[in-house]
């Protein structure tokens, strides 16, 4: 298997490009949000705005797990790592994620033992070959990455490994779509579904949006063809009045999900009643802890947290971002004072997030514009 | 974190099935596939990798296209990265759900 880089079947590409600006016409305008930080990121890349006509506007979801994590809870995170004998071990997107006393990496600086893992697996090697120390693993993502941390926490409760624990920031998306249909400055006309989690999840929790908001919902695929096709589908539902579920990426998702992942989270994980999403607030039932039967493993029950809450910085606009309200270039920071080198909020952290993605490609483009107009 | 990462399992375990020896773009690596229990994969098969974890089964060409996808995302970089950091190679067996 070879990397190569070019986009494939490109004609396949402008047919369905120009089927998505037959279907949109020019009557109304499109409201389309995807839900998915990698969804985010793809369009940007490839360029698909450039693609889709004017009155599709897309919107840019909270599917970007480090982007809506409140700020208190890396703050939380850190300061149980600073007691003795503590190694903090994290996902690299987590290392630059300021918290008010800044990002896990500066913690590092100062001498905190902070260490980056690819897999909660990792972070349970890290125990075992440190007994004299305790590794508590800083878990983050949605229902993609939650079973993994589950299946993790079930070997360490097998194996009687005691020096270790997890931090649960385990988030489930349902529950974020809901509050941003209920919002009050909600003008979405339809959803581009996350893929990966919905191989987890499957398509079936999507029905609700459906049914009862009638709003259509693709699961799509990360290629442009992907992408572009999904368009096409929720097109369709839209000119003819319909809402439903439809499954873009059935070679990956499936309908019912994935069963054993499933398992291991409920085995793991109970629902919180509440939880705080940055830009979104709170909201209820969004996120998972860990149940009583895994409490040995779980770093909120076996030390003191703080329960620190911090608001964003005052002039960073990250939740209207994040509500899709503004476009991340007019923000009052974008570009200045907040920049993927000196990220203030963490939109601009993740290459997921919508102002990290908006910065690497459209300022770019937009500079490169102003450069060429002004040498013209 | 959010990589999907597409591995050729070139090895099972013969003490543990939840373990198996993955060829990401000749980057070989131990990732666990407790959670396709329901549905197991073999030898040659391809899979989706997460955090470790193989997610799904796909084919060989969807392997093909989802590497496509992370180059041309600028992530080839990142997942060799990735996968060269799961270092669960001595992962005893059991752990299953």
């Amino acid at each position: 298997m070879r990397f190569v880089d070019e986009f494939r079947e490109p004609e396949l590409i402008s047919k369905t490009a120009e089927e998505i600006r037959r279907l949109a016409g020019t009557d109304r305008h499109y409201c389309i949000m995807e839900i998915c930080g990698g969804h985010t990121h793809a369009i940007y890349r490839f360029g698909l705005k450039d693609i889709l006509p004017e009155n599709i506007e897309l919107i840019h979801g909270p599917g970007c797990p480090v982007c809506v994590l409140p700020m208190g809870r890396i703050d939380d995170g850190l300061a149980i790592a600073q007691q003795p004998d503590v190694i903090f071990a994290a996902f690299g997107d987590m290392m630059r994620v300021p918290g008010a006393q800044g990002s896990p990496l500066e913690h590092k600086a100062r001498g905190m033992d902070v260490r980056i893992v690819y897999s909660p697996s990792d972070a349970l090697k890290l125990a075992r070959l440190n007994p004299e120390k305790h590794v508590m693993f800083f878990a983050i993502g949605f229902e993609t990455t939650a079973p993994s941390t589950a299946l993790t926490m079930m070997r360490a409760k097998a194996e009687g490994i005691r020096n270790f624990s997890v931090f649960c920031n385990h988030v489930t998306v349902i529950p974020a779509i809901r509050a941003i249909l209920d919002s009050p400055d909600m003008r979405l006309d339809g959803f581009i579904g996350p893929g990966h989690v919905s191989t987890v999840i499957g398509c079936r929790p999507y029905e609700w949006i459906a049914q009862n908001e009638h709003k259509p919902i693709v699961v799509s695929g990360f290629e442009p063809l992907d992408l572009l096709q999904s368009m096409v589908m929720l097109l369709r539902q839209l000119r003819s009045g319909e809402a439903k579920v439809e499954n873009q990426y059935k070679r990956v998702v499936t309908w019912e999900g994935n069963p054993a992942a499933l398992r291991a989270m409920a085995e793991v994980f109970e629902v919180r009643p509440y939880f705080e999403w940055r830009g979104l607030g709170l909201i209820p039932q969004s996120a998972l802890r860990i149940n009583d039967k895994y409490a040995e493993w779980d770093a909120e029950q076996r030390f003191e947290v703080p329960g620190i809450r911090v608001s964003d910085p005052k002039a960073a606009q990250c939740g209207e971002v994040l509500r899709g309200v503004l476009k991340p270039h007019q923000c009052r920071l974008f570009g200045r004072e907040c920049t993927p080198d000196r990220p203030v909020g963490a939109l601009m952290v993740s290459s997921e997030g919508s102002c990290a993605a908006y910065h690497n490609y459209e300022h770019r483009k937009a500079a490169m514009v102003t450069s060429l107009s002004q040498t013209a | 974190m959010c990589l999907a990462i597409p591995g050729k399992i070139v090895e099972i375990s013969p003490d543990n099935q939840d373990s198996a020896l993955v060829d990401v773009a000749g980057v070989r690596r131990r990732v666990n596939l407790s959670l396709l229990q329901d549905d197991r994969p073999a030898l040659g098969d391809w899979v989706l990798i997460h955090v470790g974890f193989a997610m799904s089964k796909i084919s060989e060409q969807d392997a093909l296209d989802q590497m496509h996808t992370l180059q041309m995302l600028g992530e080839s970089e990142a997942v060799i990265q990735e996968v060269s950091g799961y270092s669960a190679d001595d992962a005893p067996p059991g752990g299953s759900a």
